[in-house]
């Protein structure tokens, strides 16, 4: 059956069962890659998406339960907090294999919208549910707190 | 027009000295083809008319930064501009793009940097040199007083840029590379130069094998064998093809392919096949009695003699003290972020295969040899790996063989995209090997180390593939040893016993190979060594590598900057470890506190010697990185067996590191001249026994059974 998802602003048909989670509408449905498969059981944050601004582990979130929410994914992220993070994110070259760094992205907006200056304990704990094997951990605090620096700026 | 005619008959290597690739030029045709097109003067490097230089990796990209790391190299004899730098990755072809270390085409052993200095160096020299040569004919000026600067070329009041030359390059015109002084280096060991991979894997728009969906393509999941050796004897589709999304279920000789539009129809169809196995071949032991059997190694006599250097025997024998301590190193998985996973069609005698590819030749060669099509009929193209750690070389190309079988089995030319779940990627085998390793020690009345003797038992990696006759001596896999038989310590009498166990299970290189266990064993054991020498374990060890100067120096540089011998806060105690892997030379220093019985680690100060350092911070990275990922297995992972059945499945039961787990890192990098070594995998060796060291200073108990959590250490 077909469900209407708003993502990233845009109204888009998806062909799938109600209980399909996001993360496989949005990358096998609609082509939108930026998302990540890591587990499946919400355990690692790679396909954390914003569901009407929250951080969302999409692959336990069903597209039948979305139907006027507001989606947004690494691909549709355009606010001031996002372009702080990305540009701390780059400039200090936190990434290396890059896979899970969507989703601490995703987290590490929804962090900073909500506590603009976290202490290093505020980012353990709100990030902790976003795992990186390549263990980037010590520049996504330092990042984190970069981007806290430029959204006062 | 682009001049692809000079990108096979290019490289004709020759080996010089110090293993130097000499670069030569075979320009087929005239250099004028380039008008209008890119520029490819040899097979590394293409230059376009709007200025834009892409460098052409032989390597792939799992995040160990050789993306920037070869660029480096290349752009820093070029004199491009570092912006003006982009990266692609080269295709399968061996003899343009061979690992000159390895002698295939792939990445392995923290050898990318080490085998293409001199030969990026060159490429980007020689291509400077053509693009001078094509100023000097334009500018009627002698070549030799032209400048070369951030991508501009110039001569006293002409100036052009990159792009403008592309299309001039004299008919006939051979390079010549002249390679800088070190000291003229602008990015070669410049503190900080941007990462080429950064901007696409903050957006998002990295492409990753995962995120490649092809026209047409059908998404697959693998039944495989629940223990390691069985093989199907039947299966029923009926209720997985009942699965909304369910296209087509096959057999294949690896198990039972389940087809689907989309990836999670594909695993919920196999969730509801029914599959029977025969497993009179597998391994169907559990923990225990593999473990007991390990045990039982270490008690015989009898073994192979990985090292006998002097009586070892006779030494522990006269010695004023002893010690003796058992090590317990569990199976690991390697669990990169992306699971495992690559895209394969056949179609019209031609195979094609989407995949984060870490050893070219040897998939190109597996995938045409399964397809039919041959290796010549097999295109790879490599996209970004999201992880590795070891996992994706594989001398069997396991995932990209069971790619290739779905889609012979499909059989009808579309793509197929076989996608690993976290629970295949933890279940599935090639584990770093359990290893048990006996040490006893002694030392003399003046606390001299004057015997040694390791016992270890582990089943050998290479044992049956085709490395297996260059590094198996007399029987033992140097990999199982490695670490401790190739030790820079000065002990005058060592023996290294080896016990090459056997199972079903398949093992594989897990990032740092034998150091991963070895340089735990070593370091715990000489830290007890010193401690019934009566001696500090700095100047224990000091003494120990007198006559190993580049280990000596990270030791002490370590010890310095974390000011070793100095006080700590009530509760925290301190441990040291060094150990050279891959060429390169760490030492770390460790601090833990113990609070209510549970430890934090809090803070490790590494100091590496890796030669020149290409890319000081890609260095500082791959340090943190590897300590971290070292702390994952050190702290609480491990795979376990029951009834020959894994018994983690997914991230809650085989747990990673987490930021909060994840301490203050400083890495201090020795200033070098040496040839550029490994840096992907010797920062993990010594984390574990620097922090269980520590964890010794604070709390009186040395941890000898990994994974930590099962040895009675508790973490906050």
């Amino acid at each position: 059956m077909a469900i209407t998802l708003k993502i990233n602003g845009e109204e888009k048909s998806v062909e799938a069962p109600p209980d399909m989670p996001l993360l496989w509408a949005i990358r096998d449905v609609l082509g939108m890659t930026g998302t990540k498969f890591g587990c499946g059981v919400a355990s690692c944050g790679a396909c954390t998406v914003h569901v009407d601004g929250e951080p969302t582990r999409s692959c336990q979130a069903q597209v039948g339960d979305l139907e006027g929410a507001e989606i947004t994914t690494i691909e549709g992220l355009n606010s001031d907090v996002a372009a702080a993070v990305q540009s701390a994110w780059a400039d200090l070259d936190v990434v290396q294999c890059g896979y899970c760094q969507s989703g601490q992205i995703m987290s590490a907006v929804g962090l900073l919208t909500e506590n603009a200056k976290p202490t290093d304990e505020d980012i353990d704990s709100y990030m902790w549910g976003n795992v990186c094997r390549c263990a980037t951990y010590t520049r996504i605090r330092a990042a984190i707190h970069e981007a806290s620096k430029r959204m006062e700026a | 027009m682009n001049i692809k005619t000079t990108r096979r008959a290019f490289l004709q290597g020759a080996t010089a000295a110090a293993g130097a690739l000499v670069v030569g030029l075979t320009p087929k045709g005239s250099w004028a083809a380039a008008h209008g097109g890119e520029f490819m003067p040899n097979p590394f490097v293409k230059i376009a008319p709007d200025g834009k230089v892409t460098v052409v990796l032989k390597h792939f990209e799992m995040g160990q930064g050789t993306s920037t790391g070869l660029s480096t190299l290349l752009a820093e004899e070029l004199d491009a501009n570092w912006d003006d730098v982009e990266t692609e990755f080269a295709p399968a072809d061996t003899g343009t793009y061979m690992n000159t270390l390895m002698g295939v085409q792939g990445s392995g052993g923290s050898t990318a940097i080490a085998n293409s200095y001199m030969q990026y160096r060159e490429a980007g020299a020689a291509a400077k040199s053509l693009l001078v040569q094509a100023a000097a004919a334009e500018w009627g000026v002698d070549a030799g007083e032209i400048e070369v600067k951030d991508g501009m070329v110039s001569h006293g009041s002409n100036s052009a840029s990159f792009g403008d030359l592309v299309g001039l390059v004299p008919d006939g015109a051979t390079p010549n590379p002249q390679l800088k002084d070190p000291s003229a280096f602008t990015k070669i060991g410049a503190d900080k130069l941007s990462r080429k991979d950064s901007r696409a894997k903050t957006n998002g728009t990295a492409t990753f094998a995962m995120d490649v969906m092809p026209e047409g393509v059908v998404f697959a999941v693998l039944q495989r064998s629940p223990k390691f050796g069985g093989t199907l004897t039947s299966f029923d589709a009926t209720a997985a093809m009942e699965v909304e999304g369910v296209v087509d279920v096959k057999e294949t000789p690896v198990g039972v392919v389940v087809y689907a539009t989309n990836t999670w129809a594909a695993m919920k169809g196999r969730e509801a096949l029914t599959t029977e196995w025969d497993f009179s071949n597998a391994e169907t032991r559990s923990q225990d009695a593999m473990e007991a059997e390990y045990a039982e190694a270490l008690d015989r006599a009898e073994g192979l003699a990985a090292k006998a250097e002097g009586d070892a025997a006779g030494a522990l024998e006269g010695a004023a003290n002893t010690i003796e301590a058992e090590f317990h190193f569990p199976f690991l998985a390697h669990a990169p972020m992306e699971t495992l996973n690559s895209v394969v069609q056949i179609k019209d005698g031609k195979a094609q295969c989407w995949d984060g590819c870490q050893f070219h030749t040897v998939t190109q060669g597996a995938v045409g040899a399964v397809s039919g099509v041959g290796p010549e009929n097999t295109a790879i193209e490599t996209v970004y790996a999201g992880g590795s750690f070891g996992r994706r070389a594989n001398f069997s190309s396991d995932y990209e063989v069971e790619a290739t079988m779905a889609a012979m089995a499909l059989g009808d030319g579309r793509p197929v995209k076989l996608v690993w779940s976290r629970e295949d990627d933890v279940r599935g085998g090639y584990y770093r090997p359990m290893t048990k390793h006996r040490v006893r020690a002694g030392v003399d009345a003046d606390g001299n180390l004057v015997g040694w003797h390791s016992i270890m038992a582990n089943k050998s990696i290479f044992k049956g593939t085709p490395m297996g006759e260059a590094v198996i001596v007399n029987g033992v896999d140097l990999f199982s040893v490695e670490g401790v038989a190739d030790t820079e310590y000065a002990i005058p009498n060592m023996e290294v016993t080896l016990h090459d166990m056997e199972t079903a299970v398949p093992m594989l290189w897990w990032r740092s190979v034998g150091h991963s266990h070895s340089g735990y064993a070593m370091e715990v054991a000489m830290d007890m060594a010193a401690e019934a020498a009566g001696r500090d374990p700095v100047e224990f060890r000091q003494d120990l590598l007198a006559n190993a100067p580049r280990s000596l120096g990270v030791l002490n540089l370590a010890a310095e900057k974390a000011g070793w011998g100095g006080d700590l806060p009530e509760g925290w105690g301190r441990g040291v470890a060094v150990h050279k892997s891959f060429n390169t030379h760490v030492a770390q220093v460790a601090e833990v506190s113990v609070t209510d019985g549970k430890v934090k680690i809090e803070r490790i100060v590494a100091a590496v010697d890796c030669g020149v350092p290409v890319n000081p911070d890609v260095i500082r990275a791959q340090v943190e990185g590897a300590i971290g990922y070292g702390l994952s297995h050190v702290m609480r992972q491990k795979i376990t067996f029951t009834d020959g059945e894994v018994d983690q499945s997914n991230f809650p039961d085989y747990e990673p590191l987490r930021i909060s787990d994840m301490p203050k890192i400083e890495v201090h990098i020795v200033p070098s001249s040496e040839a550029p070594t490994g840096i992907g995998e010797p920062g993990l060796p010594p984390a574990g026994p620097a922090v269980a060291n520590a964890i010794y200073d604070a709390m009186g108990k040395r941890v000898m059974h990994l994974p930590m959590v099962d040895d009675g250490i508790e973490f906050s």
